[in-house]
């Protein structure tokens, strides 16, 4: 990024478009309104005044369609899985996913459940998976850190890996 | 003090030999009925002035050796006594009349009677799985359904 020239009504700046967009999506990562268990209030004391997600312009919004990240905080159902393969349709591209605590990593203490899926990544694709159960929100902050560093890397040329699996 | 002889005593008057046992359990009165006239004894046992259930607390079920055994507990808000009925149901053919038509509580309890042990209720007006997925095979609560846990078949082979 370089500034060629000052104008009267502002400066000029070169850059490369992938860097305006990302650095675009990377301060205004609105996440959705969307908790499934315990680790949800973890993500609500995240995003309230103590850990402060609005710090990184992530805010959350209360529908899919408005939003570009999914925080999967908690337990899938095979009865939730759907909905949640639902919702991550709904949700436009660009669109991240991120897998918070051991549940939606990998199943968690429920892993030998009849219930329970195996890991949201068997539903839809999967940026980064936070360990812990809950995680702590110091943690889905990293993860959330984590996202923003791959999204910084990313280039409007590279074609999205969209899984179809469910 | 509603002891479980005089609801015995109550549910006798109008239904000579519905009563099967009484007793008690986990310190409230309880009635072992017969499974075919259990929405008459429930009308009664909630419309009577002495008893007047009309709180039905919880719906639940049993897999017993020999039989499914259900459960319905219940509280009078007026008079502030406790009660507890209990139905065997067969377990080759699991059908049991609903209670839905005397407390509207047993509508999900019911649902998720069924969906848990497969128990059908006969005139529910929507009996359908209400926990797991609607496409899900089996009845999990069932001692038979045999979960096979993974975690501990691998440190059996290590």
């Amino acid at each position: 990024m370089g500034l060629v020239e000052r104008l009267p009504e502002g400066g000029v700046i070169t850059t490369r478009l992938d860097t305006v967009l990302n650095w675009a999506r990377v301060s205004s990562l609105w996440y959705m309104l969307f908790g499934l268990a315990c680790c949800a209030i973890e993500l609500m004391a995240t995003g309230a005044a103590r850990y402060d997600f609005d710090r990184f312009g992530m805010m959350f919004r209360a529908s899919p369609r408005q939003s570009d990240l999914m925080i999967v905080a908690g337990t899938v159902t095979y009865k939730m899985g759907k909905r949640i393969k639902r919702l991550y349709d709904q949700m436009a591209e660009p669109k991240y996913v991120i897998a918070m605590g051991s549940c939606a990593t990998c199943g968690g203490p429920f892993y030998d459940s009849y219930a329970v899926v195996k890991g949201v990544d068997e539903i839809i694709p999967v940026d980064v998976y936070i360990p812990g159960c809950p995680p702590r929100p110091e943690a889905l902050l990293q993860g959330c850190l984590k996202l923003h560093e791959k999204i910084r890397k990313e280039s409007v040329a590279d074609k999205k890996e969209v899984a179809e699996k469910c | 003090m509603l002891t479980s002889d005089r609801i015995a005593e109550l549910v006798r008057a109008q239904y000579p030999n519905a009563v099967i046992e009484t007793g008690e359990s986990g310190g409230m009165p309880a009635l072992r009925v017969k499974a075919d006239e259990i929405v008459g004894i429930c009308a009664l046992i909630k419309e009577s002035l002495e008893m007047n259930m009309d709180y039905l607390m919880s719906q639940t079920a049993v897999d017993r050796p020999e039989e499914f055994e259900v459960v319905y507990h219940l509280y009078s808000v007026s008079a502030k006594h406790y009660a507890v009925l209990k139905v065997s149901v067969d377990k080759s053919t699991p059908s049991l009349p609903s209670v839905y038509s005397v407390w509207k509580a047993a509508d999900w309890q019911e649902c998720e009677i069924y969906d848990m042990f497969g128990i059908v209720f006969e005139g529910h007006p929507d009996l359908r799985r209400i926990l797991t997925d609607d496409d899900f095979e089996g009845f999990p609560l069932r001692k038979d359904y045999g979960i096979v846990s993974e975690c501990e078949e691998k440190s059996e082979q290590e």
